[in-house]
């Protein structure tokens, strides 16, 4: 579970006082802050860890670390569903 | 892609070990600390691509497994509460508490939530504001800097119903522990790189200088392994006790700095009771006292709680490298991924529950052998 998954930030926006960007694993795409990699572009490609992106990885790097964690079932995590602003009641 | 097909194609593989093979002269014990790395040894069979007298141990890195049982009963005891919404990661769902796990508190009518980001119980929090949001705060370092922001955050947005349940541990103080243990057999590590990523490996030098032992920070792809091992085994010949860098595509020295000043801000060190191995000093992290208003141990005052560890479970001396899943009486019998007796079945990341997912409990009558009978097993 110490496992950071690579994806592509494809939007960057504030939220709350913090920098969200949202990320593409594959074909799944999720929210991650930004905060302790504030220097991140759109089209760049981040480690995240339970949506905190903690490095920065180039494209190489991140398609075989995603191919790696996918052949030890490690991106289990993806499927959770998304809690939104709206949908914080949902159980 | 590329990567795997060149394990699989074995080339890089063959040549590496080739490499271990010839850097070699005598056995050596190596542990890898990191859960994640030892998925994927055990998956891919890495350990036993190996050359003879190159053991592979595995190390206490998996979260899920060294949360204590009392912090497990003490998270169901709050997830019971009809006033909470509880919030973990996955993995902690179903690992089984002194009754039950939060799967059938759930089940029993507990609201209990799997969340992927601790971000999420912010937005849960707002939606639910007669509802108190605990959040089962585990991790090594790695996962301390998201932690740390759900109580960052929590306090900043004025949050009054949002607590976290911390049981945070790091690695160089187990290190430490496995490497002063009397029955200790360990030589070299694999350091966790993605735990390096947060934190750096500054903190791994001291530790290989005081105890002569090699630790090189390592990546938990197959390559990444055995480059990782070469390394420990050049070292261990030559007589060195270094920290290297096996994984500088990702990570540099100094770690994350705005992730570790966050983690200053919020949490502080201090003792940790892992499971099976017991309270190790200033081994985790707990919140500082300006957070503390934020700590659910202290808003929820659970009492009462009195746990008791099968008395058969190893599961200590296999966090420690001291034994293997297969020198447990209860491996693959009593005490399996369904029915888990102690710390290392209760996760996928676990030394036991990852031999036995990968079919190591099987007796060598048991096997069928498909295909050419090649006994390699690249690919799991």
């Amino acid at each position: 579970m110490c496992l950071a998954i690579p994806g592509k930030v494809v939007e960057i926006r504030a939220q709350d006082g913090m920098r969200m960007a949202r990320v593409q694993f594959g074909g799944v795409t999720r929210e991650a802050c930004l905060d302790y990699v504030p220097e991140t572009q759109v089209g760049e490609y981040v480690l995240v860890h339970v949506g905190f992106a903690i490095s920065r990885v180039d494209e190489d790097e991140a398609r075989r670390t995603y191919e790696a964690l996918a052949e030890i079932d490690a991106l289990g995590e993806l499927e959770i569903p998304e809690v939104t602003e709206g949908s914080g009641g949902a159980r | 892609m590329k990567y795997l097909d060149e394990y699989r194609d074995g080339d890089i593989a063959a040549r590496l070990v080739e490499r271990i093979r010839r850097a070699q002269t005598r056995a050596w014990v190596i542990m890898e600390v990191c859960g994640g790395q030892t998925h994927s040894i055990v998956k891919n069979g890495i350990d036993h691509l190996l050359p003879k007298g190159i053991e592979l141990v595995h190390g206490p890195g998996c979260p899920v497994c060294v949360t204590p049982l009392e912090m497990i009963d003490k998270a169901h005891a709050i997830a019971r509460r009809p006033e909470t919404i509880f919030c973990s990661f996955g993995d902690m769902l179903r690992v089984p508490g002194s009754d039950g796990d939060l799967f059938s508190i759930r089940s029993a009518g507990g609201d209990v939530r799997v969340v992927y980001s601790p971000l999420d119980c912010l937005k849960i929090a707002k939606a639910n504001p007669e509802k108190q949001v605990v959040f089962f705060a585990i991790g090594f370092e790695t996962t301390a800097p998201a932690n740390a922001m759900l109580a960052w955050q929590a306090r900043e947005m004025g949050l009054g119903n949002v607590s976290l349940l911390v049981s945070h541990v790091l690695v160089p103080p187990a290190i430490e522990a496995v490497l002063s243990s009397p029955q200790n057999r360990v030589q070299g590590f694999l350091g966790p790189g993605h735990v390096c990523a947060v934190v750096g490996y500054t903190d791994y030098e001291p530790l290989a200088a005081r105890f002569h032992v090699p630790i090189v920070v390592t990546g938990f792809e197959p390559l990444d392994i055995l480059e990782g091992v070469l390394m420990v085994v050049e070292q261990l010949e030559q007589g060195r006790g270094e920290v290297e860098n096996q994984y500088s595509r990702v990570l540099a020295r100094g770690g994350n700095r705005p992730a570790q000043e966050l983690i200053a801000k919020v949490f502080e060190v201090s003792d940790r009771k892992w499971r099976g191995v017991g309270t190790i000093p200033q081994s985790g992290f707990q919140l500082r006292e300006e957070f503390r208003e934020f700590d659910a141990e202290r808003r929820f005052q659970v009492t009462g709680i009195d746990t008791q560890e099968p008395e058969v479970c190893i599961a200590g001396q296999i966090l420690q490298g001291i034994k293997k899943p297969h020198d447990c009486p209860a491996f693959g019998t009593l005490c399996t991924p369904q029915h888990p007796l102690g710390a290392t079945m209760v996760s996928a990341e676990g030394a036991c529950a990852a031999y036995y997912a990968y079919g190591r409990h099987l007796k060598e009558s048991d096997l069928v052998t498909v295909g050419d009978g090649s006994k390699t097993s690249l690919s799991g």
